[in-house]
């Protein structure tokens, strides 16, 4: 008998995310890449990474539901799709049984998502038009510092004293790392500013409820970013085992609901 | 969400009688401008426009021209002109398309009207700050470039209750205009001329308050963007018949619409409230990424904000200057959250979208913890969108477009 699987595909900015689910929500695989500029064409890949993961094929797909800018891009497995603040509330309501804040930052936006004890979703924020607190200002001054973007976690663990950055202007901020390095500050204190910066601009997007759930690509690769997280709003940050994928498995999620629908 | 299917909002047949009757507006602006039969006075929109046509001035409105700029797209080019002579790409976006066509030389009214080539020369400018201080000084740079007077009413802001010191203040300020109007226009004031304009204009707003109210029926017969458009006469001919005689026809085609059971948007399922500016280079696509939604934006302050039941010909100068003075844009937060709630609940809103436009604080009622209050007291969600009325370089489509189905996702979950 063949596997019937549900997929969510989460075509971000910076990266593609595919997860694929069975009917008890257990993931079965997954994949991430860059998103690049065929969005298609990276979203089958990434769909046939995660599918080989599963030990699944294409036609024992039961349901696709896509998500993330290129949501409409890849029509030919997904016939529906969601706003990805839609699929984090989809992904924590089902992981989480009480009132949530997800904080999801991801390459090109962050999000605020909040559910309540049932659930359901109350509000959801997305940063402005502005690179403030996303994982693009961590590449332009990783760019600035002439330090790989993967580096820089193990940088900041290293700060003995952090290198604090005023503005809210990718532009103004790369002006002021430039300064410091000038004034012979430390390259750690310097990263670890940077990744203050990101905090203290999403922790501003709103006031998080008592429980905080982080996610997306630049907590996944920076897991500094929670503890510093964590220290700033007093009180520990749950993280899942997969933060990247959380925006795909909400997605996956739909697809099952919505299959379990039209079969029932 | 289905994002191929487009569903445009439904058109409304009065617009072709809209469309001839802004025509003449224009052409009589142009026939006064060019052969000087008739002096022109430019009018700040809630100006006192009533006391400008009673003096038998041509009445030209450059907010209007501003909204034209951005709704055809052309104000984004244009700003830049004015942001290089001194005028910053933070103030007011209608101010700097606005000077950027006239340092071009270039307008919509010539392309939507043959034979008009530019904005009517003025003889006369005259501002009320009851919308912002932008306006003012948008006069200023007219009147030092064109050699004309500039002159006005400087309006309180943040007014809780309009009471009798409030109006004493500003119809003093409108009467002290009529000598130097006068002079300009080289007749007296007919004071029963005046009450006649004045109870026109009541006439006008009145219609154009019963129209928008079409839209407390479930199916609401017309949406926010028809409604942008549908203004203009209550915005460039009140006080005169001919915007009477539009909002009876416009009324009664959407009065059969409601009869008919017909609404501006297919199975409208959300109803959503617009606090803010509209997006004018975005008319047409916000108005079908909400058709496609199923949801219906049916009502808006800045729709509303051409209803002035203060006017009173029996008493003109203090009645537009109570008229003038209860506008939204010149309360208190605590007025216009009382007005917000009102609006909710007459018109069944399901949902609250504040447009954060980057240039326009003055209609930005996001800034200050208005949503987050609205929300708390009213249990009616809110979605903050960044964007700008005319420059459309501070317009993420994609951010807006996420922001809104995610919006409206919400909603249909919180049935």
């Amino acid at each position: 008998m063949s596997k019937r699987v549900y997929v969510g595909i989460d075509i971000g900015s910076s990266r593609t995310k595919v997860a694929v689910v069975d009917a008890e929500r257990q993931i079965l695989g997954h994949a991430v890449r860059k998103s690049g500029t065929d969005f298609s064409a990276t979203a089958a890949a990434c769909l046939d990474d995660s599918l080989a993961m599963a030990g699944a094929a294409r036609d024992e797909i039961a349901n696709a539901v896509s998500t993330g800018y290129g949501r409409a891009n890849v029509a030919f497995v997904a016939r529906e799709n969601k706003t990805e603040i839609g699929c984090l509330a989809n992904w924590g309501r089902h992981c989480f049984p009480e009132a949530i804040t997800i904080i999801d930052i991801g390459g090109q936006d962050n999000k605020i998502v909040k559910l309540d004890a049932s659930g359901r979703r109350t509000g959801f924020k997305m940063n402005r038009k502005c690179a403030a607190g996303t994982g693009a200002f961590l590449e332009e001054m990783s760019l600035r510092l002439d330090i790989p973007l993967e580096a820089m976690n193990d940088l900041a663990r290293q700060s003995l004293e952090m290198v604090k950055l005023g503005s809210y202007c990718t532009v103004f901020s790369a002006t002021e790392v430039l300064e410091n390095i000038r004034h012979g500050k430390k390259v750690t204190d310097i990263v670890k500013g940077i990744f203050y910066s990101v905090v203290k601009r999403v922790l501003e997007m709103d006031s998080p409820t008592e429980r905080v759930v982080m996610t997306g690509g630049v907590v996944a690769h920076n897991p500094y970013i929670v503890e510093m997280t964590g220290e700033m709003i007093g009180r520990t940050v749950l993280v899942p085992e997969h933060p990247q994928i959380a925006g795909a498995l909400g997605a996956a999620y739909y697809a099952l609901e919505e299959k379990g629908e039209s079969d029932g | 969400m289905a994002e191929e299917k487009k569903t445009a909002r439904k058109k409304i047949q009065a617009g072709d009688l809209m469309n001839r009757i802004m025509a003449d507006y224009f052409y009589g602006l142009n026939e006064a401008a060019t052969t000087g039969k008739r002096k022109v006075a430019w009018c700040t929109s809630v100006g006192p426009a009533e006391l400008l046509r009673t003096m038998g001035f041509a009445v030209h409105f450059p907010e209007n021209h501003g909204a034209m700029l951005g709704a055809t797209r052309m104000s984004t080019d244009l700003i830049p002109e004015a942001n290089a002579i001194g005028y910053s790409p933070d103030i007011c976006s209608y101010l700097t398309a606005d000077i950027g066509s006239y340092i071009k030389g270039i307008t919509p009214l010539s392309k939507a009207y043959k034979g008009i080539e530019s904005v009517p020369k003025p003889d006369v400018l005259v501002y009320n700050t009851n919308q912002c201080r932008d306006v003012q000084d948008w006069f200023a740079w007219y009147s030092r470039k064109l050699g004309v007077p500039s002159i006005g009413v400087t309006s309180p802001k943040n007014v809780n209750d309009v009471t009798d010191a409030h109006i004493d203040d500003v119809a003093r300020q409108i009467e002290a205009l009529v000598p130097a109007l006068e002079e300009i226009s080289g007749s007296k004031l007919d004071m029963e001329r005046l009450r006649e304009t004045v109870s026109l204009s009541r006439e006008c707003t009145e219609l154009w308050k019963k129209v928008l109210e079409t839209a407390t029926a479930a199916p609401a017969p017309l949406t926010f963007f028809d409604g942008t458009i549908h203004m203009g006469p209550a915005v460039v001919l009140r006080g005169t018949p001919e915007a009477i005689d539009y909002y009876k026809v416009l009324l009664a085609e959407l009065e059969q619409r409601i009869r008919d059971g017909v609404g501006a948007v297919d199975e409208e399922e959300a109803r959503i409230y617009w606090e803010g500016m509209p997006v004018w280079g975005r008319l047409r696509q916000h108005s079908e990424l909400f058709a496609t939604l199923k949801a219906n934006v049916i009502a808006s302050t800045y729709c509303s904000s051409w209803i002035f039941p203060a006017f009173d010909g029996r008493d003109p100068f203090r009645s537009m200057a109570k008229a003038y003075l209860e506008l939204f844009i010149v309360r208190s937060d605590a007025y216009k959250e009382r007005y917000i709630r009102e609006m909710l609940a007459k018109f069944r809103i399901d949902g609250i979208i504040y447009h954060d436009a980057k240039t326009c604080p003055y209609n930005s009622n996001s800034r200050y913890g208005m949503p987050q209050r609205l929300e708390a007291a009213t249990g009616i969600p809110g979605l903050v969108i960044s964007g700008d009325l005319n420059d459309l370089r501070c317009v993420s489509d994609e951010q807006t477009k996420t922001n809104v189905e995610a919006f409206i996702e919400q909603i249909a979950e919180g049935r």
